[in-house]
This record gives structure tokens, C-alpha cells and sequence, in this order.
């Protein structure tokens, strides 16, 4: 059997749980009535809350990114690890150390009324973008540093010699190429966030597309106007992805971000302050979260122990699809597998969680599905991510040993087996720690479908914030945050044990 | 044995023709740099399809074959070994596409003919680049194909080696009715080892001319080359 052939049916696969949900959803929505003008309100907060996480994100890391870059200094590497973090991150437990430190009774909150200042209004707007700065500031840096790391050092040489102005051209060309790039996927991820706006956003000014889904599906029981709302949803991310296609998404999972580049510009005590504030911007919460957390681990209820368990299961098997997915993906060339590798970033969670609900709900209790369809989403969206890791290391492995293969006569599952995956382990212990994290720590579909017995870790965290049980929140955050980011470690560690041998 | 009949081949800007019939024994294929001979070795061994014309191996036309399916061993310049497998297991893969082969007493016994006994368990990485070498000519070696094609595998090793590669190579592989067609872009090589030379240059391949008359009385193309 040929190694491209189970990728056609992926991607058929893909196709089906996008755009097929999105056909289910628009066979039900009632386009008779229109928007209301709550849901245009909706539509205007989404764009908006995304360009300006996506404008903040980007434009304030460059100078953290420029700053990293150019300076060398004794835990280089920590801040950098550092960077990489926010994505593995929980949502929830982001947001919750967020609140813990900028929230009305937060650390911020204490020391404005100390002075006598009024309290800051986390929730709205300000939080929305905070929190996805927060996440996605750590990633445009890791891409803006890619880009500066990449400028051969002779030309800042050159550049030094001849006293030219640095910034003009060196580094200008650099952002041009890049910043577009970063720019839009974020603002394409921010386009489809949901935790964020369901904990820090609601209330008819801060309430995203998504949300307003999760509130006609879950509090009014109206499929008519969430199928309706999901279209929008779709075409606003159809449109974003549209633009991003055209531009080259740059790859932010690379290595090789150790090392400086001599430069002879710039102020070190400025880029210190860039680094210090971005390491702290990062790290604080992130404290918050632990100390917190370690108090409130023996406030927890037996039900936060029920649901990490049943997050582990989903989380495994959902690694283990996802796996086989972006692999079949990534070991077939052409337009329609690459296409269905990017397709689930421009899909919404809810958009597929709610076609899948309306197909599922005349056969089952749509509660008794809740885990194995929390699984299939969460694999669907982690693929894009995996693809991305997992087609460039294949093509490496092809281009240097792919001639030998083939003299060998070594072709479909012995290929596989003796070439392709052995070599391929690090990579994928890689793309398993991300998708096994990722589904960890997502609170998307699962609000949708679970009753009282099928909640995951962070939906019952979610659920103890709810009821004022913030103590065993923060304990269940913490045993959240080290089990997502243990599982990663876990797959991470087995990928690289590889290189042993 | 080997048979090259009006074959015509095609790379970016460039063309090859070769009409050309090979006995068994040693062929040293030289040239200028950039003149075509690896991709004449890509045509035999199935990495190239022709423009037109055919290549055939004791009469049996292999050119539409794919190259696992031709009659033909091959070692190329670099990347000869698995790095992830064992010396018995990447020699093994010469018998069949499993792991397991690596255990068939052949393997044991074309190990032990390059002078690598007892090294079947090591990985690549363990060893000289003299022994990787060596590894990669017992793999050929358990192959048994009529036909070796060599594109300078062992020019990464200094001189000396070498030398002592091609030399064993050419003593390893000798057996009537094979052919062992190399690629150099060292005279010396072609001298020191081979029966007869098939010369690549301008556009053509011709040959075979016997070594010690070729390099007695070069032709104009190969003057150049040799530069005297």
C-alpha cells in the first residue's frame, strides 16, 4: 500500500468534520430573522479584540525580540524556554493567575487601593486582549527572534563598518517579511478564542462570536441562531485564513534559538528592561497560579480527581489520533492534504462541536458523547500544529536517505517502519507533548456537551471559579498545569531519547 | 553485458548521449567535473529516466524497472548506511526489507569478508569512515547483482584509503559476469584498478577503451582533462 494513500482519506476525513459540521449547522440555521443587533455587536467585539491582541502582541515584541537577540547573559535559555511556555499553558489556569494578579481583588487591585486609585476593570475588552497578549506576545517573539537570528552576522558587520543605519536596512526588510505573518495568525487564533472570552469577556459589549454560540446552545436551547451564528464564525475565519494563505505563515516550532549575533547598536541597559518586563509579564502570573494553587490543593473536592483522570484518558487518545492523522497528512504531497492540514485552524471548535451535536442529538444524549467528541475535536485541532512539525522533518529524512530507500526497494510499511519512523521520533515525541498538553488544558467543546459526571480538569476548574470556590480552583489549576506540562515533558523526553542510540 | 543503446539523457540545461556495450570486470568511468558521470550511474541504476533510448543487462531490457528492480547494486557518495541500524541489520537489508535478516549467516559472512567481523552489532556512528565504507561494499556484496555502479563512495576517505577501498572493492566484487562500473575524477584510480574506461565529456559518453591504451595515447578531450 502506498504511503500517500491513507492521507486522502484524512484529509476527506477533515473536510468532513469542517466544512461537513459547518453543512449540518446551515441546514438548521434560520437565516429568516437576520443578525440581531446583538449578534453584529458580537461580530464588531471578535474583530476587534483580535486586532488589537494581534497589533499589541506583535508590536510589543520587537523590542523584546530585537533585545534577546542581540545580548547574551546567564539564564538566555531559561527566558527563552520561557517564551515557548504560554502556549503549552491552560487557558484557564492563564487566565486565573491573570485575575489573581490584575483582577479588582489582585495584587494590582491591592496596591491601586493603597493609593487610593480605583480598581482595575480586568474584565471587558482590557482583559480579553491582556489575556492574548499574554499568550501570543511569547510567540510572535519566538518568530521576530527566528527572523533576527537568521541575519547572517557579517552583514551587521558590514553594517557596523560602514556606520550604517541598522534598523533601515538590516532589519527592516526582516520585519516586512515577517511581521505580516506573525501578525495574522494570531489574529486568526484570537479570531476562534473562547476560554478567554467565556471567563474574562460576556455582557453585551465583550461578547465574542463563539461565546455567543456557547450562550444560544447552552442557556436558550436555540440551534437555529447558534447554526446561524457558526456560519458568521466561519466566514470571518474563512476570510483571515484567506488573507494568511496568501502570505507565508512563518514556523515558530524551530530550534537553533540559542544563539546571539554580535551587534554594535543599541542601549544594553534598554534591552534589559525589555527582557526583565517580558520575563516578568510572563513569570508573575505564572507565580501567582503556583503559590496559590499549593494552598488550595487540599480544598479541593473528589471530583477534581474524577475529572483529571477523565482528562488524561481524552488527552491520551486524543494524541494517539491526532498522531495518526498529521502523519497520513504529512507523507502525502499535493493541494488537498495541505489544504486539510490547515483547514482546522480556520474552524471553530464550537462551529464543529455544534454540527456534531445536531447530528448526534436525535440518536444519543448528547452528554454521553461528550468525552469521545471532545477527544475527535481536540485531535482535529491540534493537527495543524503537528503537520507543521512533522512535514519538514519528513522531508528532511526523505531528501537524505530517501535515494537509499528507494535502491533498497524499501517502500510502503517497510519504509515506514524501517526508515521513516525511527528517524522521525524526536519530532513526533514533540507533536505528541503538544497535542497531549493542548488537550489537557482545552475548554472548548466540552462546555457544550458534558453534564455533571463528564466534566474534564479544566471545565470543573472553570466550574469551582464559577462558584466562588476560588481556593480549590487554584489547587485544581496547579494539578492541571502539571499534568499538561508533565505529559509533554513525557513525550517530549521519549522523542529525544532517540538520539541515545 | 551491459548495454547502452542510443540512450539520451536530460538535466536542467544539460544532455548526455551514450551508445556504448560493457564486458564484465572493472569500467572506471572519468570526465571533466560537471560532465555528466553520475548522471550516466543515475540512468543505469534507475534515478534518471532517459529522453530516449534504452538500458539493458545481459539482454534484458531494464530500463522502464525501477531501481530496486533492476539487476544493479549501487553505493553512492554519501548516505550508503541507515544511522539508526546496525552493520548486520543495514547489510542485511540487502537480502530483505526486514530487520530480521540481519541474523541470515550470509550477513555474518560478507562482513567477515570485508575484514569487519564481529562488528555486526555496532552502529555507523561507532565506526571509521573506512569501516562505514567497507559496511556499505558488503551490503553490495550480499546483494549479488550482476551489476555495481560506485559514484565515488570512498572519495570522503584520503587517499590512502582510498586506494585500499577500491582495491578491495575491485578483488571483493570480482566474479565472472559482473560488471563494477565506478565513477572517479581521479586518473589514477581508473589506472590502478580498472579493465577499461568509458570516458564522459562534451555531451557523450564513449568507451570502452582499454586503460593502459587510452592513457598511453589520450584523445584530444581527454588531454585537456589530464592536463599534460
Amino acid at each position: 500500500m502506498s504511503l500517500s494513500r491513507p492521507g486522502l482519506f484524512v484529509a476527506g476525513l477533515i473536510f468532513l468534520l469542517t466544512l461537513g459540521t459547518l453543512g449540518a449547522v446551515a441546514l438548521r440555521a434560520e437565516t429568516g430573522g437576520g443578525l440581531s443587533p446583538a449578534d453584529w455587536a458580537a461580530v464588531r467585539f471578535t474583530v476587534l479584540q483580535a486586532f488589537l491582541s494581534a497589533l499589541f502582541s506583535v508590536l510589543l515584541a520587537i523590542p523584546v525580540a530585537r533585545a534577546l537577540a542581540r545580548r547574551s547573559f546567564p539564564g538566555r535559555g531559561a527566558v527563552v524556554t520561557l517564551l515557548g511556555a504560554p502556549f503549552l499553558l491552560p487557558v484557564v489556569v492563564a487566565v486565573m493567575g491573570l485575575l489573581t494578579v490584575y483582577g479588582r481583588r489582585g495584587w494590582l487591585g491591592s496596591v491601586f487601593a493603597g493609593l487610593g486609585l480605583p480598581p482595575p476593570d480586568i474584565y471587558g475588552l482590557e482583559g480579553v486582549v491582556l489575556a492574548h497578549v499574554f499568550f501570543n506576545l511569547p510567540l510572535a517573539a519566538r518568530i521576530l527572534l527566528m527572523g533576527w537570528l537568521a541575519i547572517p552576522a557579517e552583514r551587521f558587520r558590514l553594517a557596523a563598518h560602514l556606520g550604517a543605519p541598522v534598523g533601515r536596512v538590516l532589519e527592516g526588510p526582516m520585519l516586512r517579511t515577517l511581521l505580516p505573518g506573525a501578525f495574522l495568525t494570531i489574529f486568526l487564533i484570537c479570531l476562534t478564542s473562547f476560554a478567554v472570552a467565556l471567563i474574562l469577556g460576556g455582557g453585551p459589549r465583550a461578547t465574542t462570536v463563539e461565546l455567543a454560540i456557547y450562550q444560544a446552545l447552552r442557556f436558550e436551547f436555540d440551534l437555529g441562531r447558534a447554526a446561524l451564528l457558526a456560519l458568521i464564525q466561519f466566514g470571518l475565519c474563512a476570510a483571515a485564513a484567506a488573507l494568511a494563505f496568501g502570505i507565508a505563515l512563518p514556523d515558530a516550532m524551530g530550534g537553533g534559538l540559542d544563539r546571539t549575533v554580535r551587534r554594535w547598536d543599541g542601549s544594553r541597559i534598554v534591552d534589559a528592561l525589555w527582557i526583565a518586563a517580558a520575563a516578568l509579564f510572563l513569570l508573575v502570573p505564572l507565580a501567582a497560579v503556583a503559590l496559590r494553587g499549593l494552598g488550595g490543593l487540599l480544598e479541593m473536592p473528589a471530583s477534581v480527581w474524577a475529572a483529571a483522570a477523565r482528562s488524561m484518558a481524552v488527552a491520551l487518545v486524543s494524541t494517539a489520533l491526532a498522531m495518526v492523522l498529521s502523519l497520513a497528512l504529512a507523507l502525502r504531497d499535493g493541494r488537498a492534504a495541505a489544504l486539510a492540514g490547515v483547514l482546522p485552524l480556520a474552524a471553530s471548535p464550537l462551529v464543529v462541536g455544534t454540527g456534531l451535536f445536531i447530528l448526534v442529538q436525535p440518536v444519543m444524549a448528547p452528554a454521553s458523547v461528550a468525552l469521545p467528541v471532545t477527544a475527535l475535536v481536540n485531535a482535529l485541532l491540534t493537527v495543524p500544529f503537528a503537520v507543521r512539525v512533522l512535514s519538514p522533518a519528513l522531508r528532511q529524512i526523505e531528501a537524505r536517505h530517501g535515494r537509499l530507500a528507494d535502491a533498497l526497494g524499501l517502500f510502503g510499511v517497510a519504509r515506514l517502519r524501517l526508515v521513516l519512523l525511527p528517524r522521525l521520533r524526536a519530532p513526533l515525541g514533540f507533536a505528541a507533548g503538544l497535542a497531549a498538553a493542548l488537550s489537557m488544558g482545552d475548554l472548548g467543546v466540552i462546555t457544550l456537551f458534558a453534564g455533571t459526571g463528564e466534566a474534564t480538569l479544566p471545565l470543573e476548574m472553570y466550574r469551582l471559579m464559577g462558584s466562588y470556590r476560588t481556593e480549590a480552583a487554584a489547587g485544581a489549576a496547579l494539578l492541571l498545569v502539571t499534568l499538561s506540562f508533565g505529559l509533554f515533558w513525557i513525550f517530549d523526553r521519549w522523542g529525544r531519547r532517540a538520539d541515545a542510540h | 553485458m551491459l548495454t547502452l543503446t542510443d540512450l539520451r539523457l536530460a538535466r536542467e540545461g544539460f544532455t548526455l548521449a551514450a551508445d556504448l556495450s560493457l564486458p564484465p570486470g572493472v569500467t572506471a568511468v572519468i570526465g571533466p567535473s560537471g560532465g555528466g558521470k553520475s548522471t550516466l550511474l543515475d540512468a543505469v541504476g534507475g534515478f534518471l529516466a532517459p529522453v530516449s533510448g534504452r538500458v539493458e543487462v545481459d539482454g534484458r531490457d531494464i530500463t522502464a524497472l525501477p531501481p530496486a528492480e533492476r539487476p544493479v547494486a549501487q553505493l553512492f557518495q554519501d548516505g550508503n548506511l541507515f544511522p539508526h541500524l546496525t552493520l548486520a541489520e543495514n547489510v542485511g537489508l540487502g537480502i530483505a526489507a526486514s530487520r530480521a535478516a540481519a541474523r541470515d549467516p550470509r550477513v555474518a559472512q560478507v562482513l567477515a569478508r570485508v575484514g569487519l567481523e564481529g562488528l555486526g552489532d555496532r552502529r555507523p556512528a561507532r565506526l571509521s569512515g573506512g569501516q562505514q565504507s567497507r559496511a556499505a561494499l558488503a551490503r553490495a556484496l550480499v546483494q549479488d547483482r550482476p551489476v555495481v555502479l560506485l559514484d565515488e563512495p570512498f572519495s570522503a576517505l584520503g587517499p590512502g584509503l582510498k586506494q585500499e577501498m577500491l582495491a578491495l572493492a575491485a578483488e571483493v566484487l570480482a566474479a565472472p559476469g559482473r560488471l563494477m562500473l565506478m565513477v572517479t575524477h581521479d586518473p589514477e584510480d581508473a589506472r590502478s584498478v580498472a579493465d577499461s574506461v568509458v570516458l564522459v565529456a562534451d555531451g557523450r559518453a564513449t568507451g570502452p577503451f582499454e586503460t593502459g591504451a587510452l592513457f598511453a595515447d589520450p584523445p584530444p578531450a581527454l588531454r585537456a582533462y589530464l592536463g599534460d
